[in-house]
């Protein structure tokens, strides 16, 4: 079972805030689903390898070669605040 | 019959004889578009003046004899492919102004192949759902029954094809999200093998099993669609180098002698009595074409929803990462600090349900609970993926139902995230193994709701599901019923 406290510390992992009017509802909806992700344990997998893609894939290696990019214009366009040739933040660091 | 209504291959021999314009096909598009999206929404963006031009543009190509397969022919893209100078949204707020600096493979695939885009289609957020009820743009609705979600996560791309508000048009499929809507809006819809279609520009979801497909009003535009979809990118790193065959030869053959498997997982307790009867009526019409139908079982099909849902959250929180009022789309003002800003951001751009996803994937990928559930998770995918591979031995294809019920109502499941989450019980195993599936329409409801059945078939044998469902639909003769909207 997650916890209250649980959730609120997987939110800071996630880089979310869950505000408190929401925080019950949603640790019940998140242990609905991992209550019936437990389903699982009814297999013994030992000694199964796990599959991470279902197609044989290999590293897609290419020539090192000099090819166009973005460009630095292109690469800022979308920027919610850029400055000259940067991405604009907050302050990182007190 | 309105030009809107026809199929790809019934608009080509009206474009090579000279009966109609591409001009005028968009233009009935267009008309259609004015009547009903108002009540269906099936876009979140129309781009009609870019696809009069590229109509136009059609027009001159084939004055020249310059006729490409799908020159002047309209068609919808989900929201989730990126196109150049064309805000993208994926469904989400937090993308609400996001303009692509570049196109997606199938965008330019598309293009070369002189196709006319005529908007991008309504989505649930990033792909989460099984309704298009989570879109930030407000939810699709089902033009069979306007009370009724249209599935998800691509249900504008399969409205748009039923309510023919375009002609065909492409999908995203994580666990189901063509198949489904296509099932429940009464259309053909393809999930290709995973790397078949090249992912490049697709926003991603769950990397291991994205896929992009197309939605048709028939199997033989489902042919045309993949032969121009199907090939490798350099571009995409899990793009396979396989050798595509010309899958419209296929549409038209025979499949005597073909064993079709029906694996008895997928006839349980729960399925409506309706979709169970349809299905249970094409087998028998498939019977009386030569095919022998065997009993299979893949005996970990209760096992797949579990899977799904450590599997997608787990690489969903982690492709998500990159959404943080940086690089692009929303960033929330007055924030302390970075972090601060970050946490605002992500907090305001995404809906609900992408949060419990991240949350659900966060949660399984943290320290220590990793090998209770992603790794648990991959190993049962690989016995998953063993069933088939054991079953597929013993037949050509497999048959099952798409959904296990025809459309419910909208909001009847958005406060039950798990009751919604077994709309896509059937259509989910087909992801985890990496395997192509088809749906196609098998019937009504007494109250008029579209039935879907699905093919499944080994890796890289979508020709064998065209094969299959275009046997189906040519002797099924399926009454040309249309929503009345």
């Amino acid at each position: 079972m997650i916890s209250r406290q649980e959730v609120e510390y997987v939110a800071h992992l996630a880089r979310l805030e869950i505000d408190d009017a929401h925080k019950d509802k949603f640790t019940a909806q998140l242990n609905d689903i991992l209550l019936y992700i437990d389903k699982l344990n009814e297999l013994d997998t030992k000694g199964i390898e796990p599959l991470s893609h279902a197609i044989a894939v290999t590293n897609a290696f290419r020539e090192d070669g000099v090819l166009d990019s973005l460009g630095t214009a292109e690469a800022l366009a979308n920027a919610p605040d850029a400055r000259g040739e940067f991405f604009r933040v907050p302050k990182v660091i007190e | 019959m309105e030009l809107n209504q026809l199929t790809i291959h019934e608009l080509q021999e009206k474009i090579k004889n000279g009966a109609v314009s591409a001009g005028q096909i968009t233009e009935s598009v267009f008309q259609r578009i004015d009547k009903v999206e108002k009540r269906v929404h099936s876009y979140i963006r129309l781009l009609k003046d870019e696809a009069l031009a590229a109509a136009e543009k059609a027009d001159n190509d084939i004055k020249k004899g310059n006729i490409k397969p799908l020159t002047g022919i309209p068609v919808a893209l989900k929201d989730i492919v990126c196109t150049k100078g064309i805000t993208t949204t994926c469904g989400s707020h937090i993308l609400h102004n996001f303009v692509p600096p570049y196109n997606a493979t199938v965008v330019e695939r598309l293009s070369d192949a002189g196709a006319v885009f005529v908007g991008k289609a309504n989505m649930d957020e990033f792909a989460m759902g099984s309704s298009t009820e989570t879109s930030y743009f407000g939810p699709t609705y089902n033009p069979w029954d306007l009370t009724r979600i249209p599935g998800g996560s691509s249900g504008g791309s399969a409205t748009a094809v039923a309510a023919d508000e375009c002609i065909a048009s492409i999908g995203s499929d994580t666990g189901g999200s063509i198949r489904q809507p296509a099932a429940l809006c009464g259309v053909v819809g393809m999930k290709p093998t995973y790397g078949r279609v090249s992912r490049f520009g697709l926003i991603a979801f769950a990397s291991s099993l994205d896929q992009i497909g197309p939605f048709t009003k028939d199997v033989e535009d489902c042919a045309i669609m993949m032969n121009v979809l199907a090939g490798y990118d350099p571009r995409e790193s899990t793009s396979v180098q396989a050798a595509v065959p010309d899958y419209r030869q296929f549409a038209g053959r025979d499949i005597k002698g073909w064993k079709i498997g029906i694996p008895r997982e997928y006839f349980i307790e729960g399925i409506n009595p309706e979709v169970e009867a349809a299905v249970k009526k094409a087998i028998a019409l498939l019977e009386k074409q030569g095919a022998e139908c065997i009993n299979i079982s893949l005996p970990h099909t209760e096992y797949c929803l579990a899977v799904y849902y450590i599997i997608a959250p787990a690489e969903a929180s982690s492709n998500l990462a990159r959404f943080d009022g940086v690089k692009y789309g929303l960033r929330a003002a007055a924030a302390r600090d970075l972090l601060d800003m970050y946490k605002k951001t992500r907090t305001q751009g995404f809906g609900n349900e992408v949060k419990r996803r991240i949350m659900i994937g966060t949660y399984a990928l943290s320290a220590g609970y990793y090998d209770a559930y992603y790794k648990k998770a991959s190993q049962v995918r690989a016995l998953i993926k063993r069933d088939f591979d054991e079953a597929l031995k013993k037949c050509d294809v497999i048959l099952t139902p798409t959904t296990p019920t025809p459309a419910f109502k909208i909001g009847e499941k958005t406060d039950n995230p798990l009751q919604m989450y077994l709309s896509d019980l059937f259509t989910i195993s087909t992801n985890l193994a990496g395997i192509p599936g088809i749906s196609v329409p098998c019937g009504f409801t007494a109250g008029g709701l579209p039935i879907g059945m699905q093919f499944l078939a080994g890796h890289f044998a979508e020709d064998k599901l065209i094969q299959i469902a275009s046997a189906y639909e040519r002797t099924a003769g399926m009454e040309k019923r249309r929503p009345q909207l």
